[in-house]
């Protein structure tokens, strides 16, 4: 099964650098995944596997990718909440892989939220509806 | 849903949520007995007994509790579509939890992406060791995240990046050794 010690060097040689960054630099960005049944139905599997793939192809080492259970807005899932040190926390809803992608590159790496996908634009739209 | 996958990876949040430290995953295929059967055990606490009982009331219906037991009654559902049949059994440390589904049958959904809810399960749940097994006729695969620490040492948690995409590499590589490569029905 195990392909070859070789390999393993390797992957726990990699795996300790990123603790090692994890543990100087604090906590950092935390993405947290609701994962209760009706975000499993809404599609939160690939979206908590999007944010784990683009962060490692990224690199970001100060990026943690968590679960939750029930958030309580059924409506709004997958839902998503990034908590970054000292900022509000911002919640995305309706999250798709596509979405994903956009708040890799707009929220994580240049530090701007993506509010339309935010639970504040959504009330905003239904409001207005 | 539609992906036993799926239904896998939100069964297993319960026993994440009973504070299991270990969590069997079997999926067994039968052509032979025309059975699909999922087995979930888990050392945890055990599931509440007023939820077991909600689940196995035929009154119950999903929409009066939705935070527990949701995922429980859709499984029950789904057995019972599929003429099969629906237990959860308080073992003296944990649940077990069996699903078994006519193979042929037209309602059962397709297994789905399984190496993508093991990841999810064991990237959410670091902490936690899964051993799953897939047996498929007379063959079977087994990965087990106690032999991965047992490499990588306790110090490295399996959530890291890396350690997450050697084990995709590992339940990739076996599963398609099991299924020939084909994503199976
Ligand atoms: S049951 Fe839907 S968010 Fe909790």
């Amino acid at each position: 099964m195990i392909k070859s010690i070789q390999e393993l060097e390797e992957i726990r040689k990699k795996a300790l650098e990123e603790l090692e960054f994890r543990k100087q630099h604090g906590e950092g960005i935390r993405i947290v995944v609701g994962m209760a049944t009706c975000g499993i139905a809404a599609g939160a599997r690939p979206v908590m596997l999007k944010f784990v793939e683009e962060i490692q192809k990224r690199n970001l080492k100060n990026v943690t990718v968590v679960q939750t259970g029930c958030i309580g807005l059924c409506k709004y899932e997958p839902i998503v909440e990034v908590y970054e040190p000292n900022k509000e926390k911002v919640t995305y809803v309706k999250m798709t892989p596509e979405k994903v992608l956009k708040v890799v590159a707009e929220h994580l790496v240049n530090g701007k939220p993506v509010y339309e996908y935010t639970i504040g634009y959504e009330e905003n739209k239904e409001a207005n509806n | 849903m539609n992906e036993l996958s799926l239904y896998i990876l939100d069964l297993v949040q319960n026993s994440i949520e009973a504070g299991a430290s270990l969590v069997k995953i079997e999926i067994a295929e039968d052509l032979k007995e025309d059975l699909f059967t999922i087995t979930i055990e888990d050392n945890g606490r055990g599931i509440p007994q007023d939820v077991i009982d909600k689940v196995t009331d035929p009154f119950y219906t999903t929409r009066k509790t939705r935070k527990v037991g949701l995922g429980l009654s859709l499984a029950k559902q789904l057995a019972m579509d599929c003429e099969g049949s629906f237990t959860i059994e308080r073992l003296e440390k944990g649940t077990k939890i069996v699903l078994k589904m006519k193979h042929s049958h037209i309602d059962r959904p397709p297994l789905g992406n399984i190496t993508e809810t093991l990841l999810a399960l064991i990237n959410g749940a670091p902490d936690l060791d899964f051993k799953f097994c897939y047996k498929k006729d007379r063959n079977e695969f087994i990965f087990d995240t106690r032999s991965i620490r047992d490499i990588l040492g306790d110090d490295i948690p399996l959530n890291t990046l890396s350690v997450l995409d050697f084990i995709r590499g590992q339940l990739e590589s076996g599963l398609s050794n099991l299924t020939g490569g084909v994503n199976n029905r």
